[in-house]
């Protein structure tokens, strides 16, 4: 009986009697996924509530502005309501005037506002007899890969596997302790590195039905696209599980108590949250940190995950990700090793 | 010849402002259990975990089997099975997964089957250990301590807080290792556990070595043939004069006195004249053997229960 198996093999039984872990490691991101696939879904351009006092707009605009399927005009019977929900954004343009004279108050630092003003413009020029002078052909492209999903689901898949990672790792791991568990080991022949290398290894079991659930579900049911190839998608979850594991015995390898360990979980995840791209890209930020963004193990992950799944990248393109994750993880497993904490 | 299994010589182990264990020095030979008696903070923990391997010493030398921690950890630990003093087990595992566990780690042992039989767990073999007593919980500990066939077993406190029962189950699984030939070294501060399982006794009490012999000895030790222990209706006994009394070793005052004699039968008539003399009260009389209790008390003027 070897001890690695043996440790790996207790530390698996722990984690699949544990029905809270089952919902954070499954559920969670699952749902996750759908709530905010649902509130940013594309609905195009949305239909705008435009308003306009009564008496100060005349019938002809009225009526014309009602036939456009993209305006609900709303009326308002006094001055003082409607400039208050225009403030209040419930009203993306107020319009007043008669022919020949269009008056638009709006606020044009909102795109919705400035996407209603040209339409009501456009509209009531048209209705007045401008001519277009330039004939317009478009065409119409929706492709999948473009929508907020689909940049989403990749970063989603990372978070969750940094997540499991460092708190399945890290939290029995103080319990251990605080259970002298750790100190019983440490009367036995048991090898130090058999210990913490289970801890990681047992990760593993779960990390693949993770993976397959949080990716299929985005991808049969979301329609997410997976362009690259299903190896070097294994390899980069593998990497990015191994590394993030490591973090999780480091964060834990001092702790004595859960209070304390949840407090450093948080500020080693905290960065990542924000800088790694997981609900927005990291592009957001300016250019000078992007490097160091970059070195997170956590945005290695994503960026390589999401260029594999929407573009397609190859496992060739993906050095500066690969080694990223590769060093993380041996860093963090020789620094965990060297100061754990047994008693 | 065999080396002795344990050899402690000049020990010492500070804390910061606490000098933990004071220049002891034992030896164990092999085969025998003895026992560290002593209250709480003698530094009876400190003593095994230093002999575990657990902590370091400042000063002084330990060998086990012949053998020292530096240049021989691994091959000891092999060979030594150890119950500290409350570890629990992961809760959702079973009794045979844990015993499988800790199997694995030594090179060679027991089948977790052969030892569920020793401890006594058979019918528990597949109930997770939040679900065991305290007892229960005690004898996997102990079952994990036996896993690897040791050559030592080092017991802290092994029945604290278990009642007389599961206590008695502990002791039977204790002397069947004793039994097969085992060496223990335990450390208790109940001295019916150490009369019981020891053979040879070490009592501590601030990081010192007090006393030290067989269970005999140490009681021999203290020349007394009787304790008699008597109270009064009215609470003291001032004019009793009971260190005048023929016969009597020492006089410990308290709501209880107790006098420690070495010849009852010129001490007890004595004492019963004086208090019809003074027309007192008896609320009541005892006369028992002395115990290791007694003889800590005379070292030590406290009781082994309060630290």
């Amino acid at each position: 009986m070897s001890q690695i198996k043996e440790l790996t093999r207790s530390r698996f039984l722990l984690f699949i009697r544990e029905p809270e872990a089952m919902f954070w490691v499954f559920l969670f991101p699952v749902v996750l996924a759908l709530v905010l696939s649902f509130a940013f879904q594309n609905r195009g351009v949305n239909e705008a509530n435009v308003g306009y006092v009564e008496g100060q707009l005349s019938t002809e605009w009225v009526q014309a502005l009602e036939a456009d399927s993209l305006i609900h005009l709303i009326a308002f019977e006094d001055t003082v309501l409607a400039a208050r929900k225009l403030r209040s954004g419930a009203v993306a343009v107020m319009v007043s005037g008669e022919n020949p004279n269009l008056h638009l108050n709006y606020d044009p630092t909102r795109p919705e506002s400035e996407i209603a003003q040209m339409r009501i413009t456009n509209r009531l020029q048209a209705q007045e007899g401008r001519q277009d002078v330039v004939l317009t052909e478009t065409t119409e492209t929706t492709e999948h890969g473009s929508r907020y999903i689909d940049f989403l689901l990749p970063g989603l898949l990372g978070m969750n596997l940094m997540g499991t990672s460092i708190w399945g790792t890290g939290f029995p791991i103080v319990e251990m302790r605080q259970k002298k568990l750790l100190k019983r080991f440490l009367v036995t022949p048991m090898k130090k590195t058999s210990f913490l290398l289970a801890q990681i290894l047992s990760r593993f079991g779960f990390l693949v039905a993770e993976v397959i659930v949080i990716t299929a579900f985005g991808v049969f049911l979301l329609g997410v696209p997976f362009r690259g190839s299903i190896i070097t998608f294994s390899i980069l979850s593998f990497l990015g599980a191994i590394s993030l594991a490591g973090i999780g015995l480091l964060v834990a390898s001092r702790a004595k108590t859960i209070e304390g360990v949840s407090g450093i979980m948080n500020f080693v995840m905290m960065p990542m949250w924000l800088f790694s791209g997981v609900f927005f890209s990291y592009e957001n930020f300016p250019e000078a940190f992007h490097p160091v963004f970059r070195l997170l193990p956590l945005t290695a992950l994503n960026d390589g995950l999401r260029r594999l799944m929407l573009e397609g990248d190859g496992i060739q393109t993906m050095g500066l990700e690969i080694s990223v994750l590769t060093v993380w993880a041996i860093l963090s497993f020789v620094a965990a090793l060297k100061i754990f904490r047994w008693k | 010849m065999n080396p002795p299994a344990i050899s402690v010589h000049s020990l010492v182990k500070r804390y910061e402002d606490l000098t933990a264990v004071d220049g002891i020095q034992f030896s164990v030979p092999q085969g025998i259990c003895l026992g560290l008696l002593g209250p709480n903070g003698a530094g009876k923990t400190t003593t095994i975990e230093i002999l575990e391997g657990l902590l370091d010493r400042d000063a002084g030398t330990v060998e086990i089997l012949g053998k020292n921690w530096s240049s021989h950890g691994d091959w000891l630990r092999e060979r030594i099975g150890v119950q500290l003093q409350d570890t629990r087990f992961p809760e959702k595992l079973t009794v045979t997964e844990i015993l499988r566990l800790f199997r694995s780690l030594y090179k060679k042992g027991r089948d977790p089957e052969e030892v569920l039989g020793v401890v006594g767990l058979e019918e528990k073999r597949d109930t997770r250990t939040i679900k065991l007593s305290g007892g229960q919980q005690q004898r996997l500990a102990l079952g994990c301590a036996l896993i690897n066939q040791p050559d030592i077993l080092f017991l802290d406190e092994p029945t604290t807080g278990l009642d007389p029962q599961a206590r008695r189950r502990v002791w039977d699984v204790v002397e069947q290792f004793k039994a097969g030939g085992g060496t223990v070294l335990l450390t208790t501060h109940y001295m019916d556990e150490a009369e019981r399982l020891s053979d040879q006794l070490v009592i501590m009490d601030h990081g010192k070595i007090i006393a030290e012999g067989t269970p005999e000895e140490i009681i021999g030790s203290l020349n007394a043939e009787n304790i008699i222990a008597f109270a009064l209706e009215d609470g003291g006994a001032p004019s009793l004069e009971l260190e005048t009394i023929p016969g009597v070793l020492t006089v410990r005052s308290g709501d209880v006195i107790e006098l420690v004699v070495s010849k009852t039968n010129q001490a007890l008539p004595t004492l019963l004249d004086r208090i019809r003399k003074q027309e007192l009260e008896v609320a009541d009389l005892r006369l028992h053997r002395p115990t290791l209790e007694d003889v800590f008390v005379s070292l030590t003027g406290r009781n082994l229960r309060e630290s």
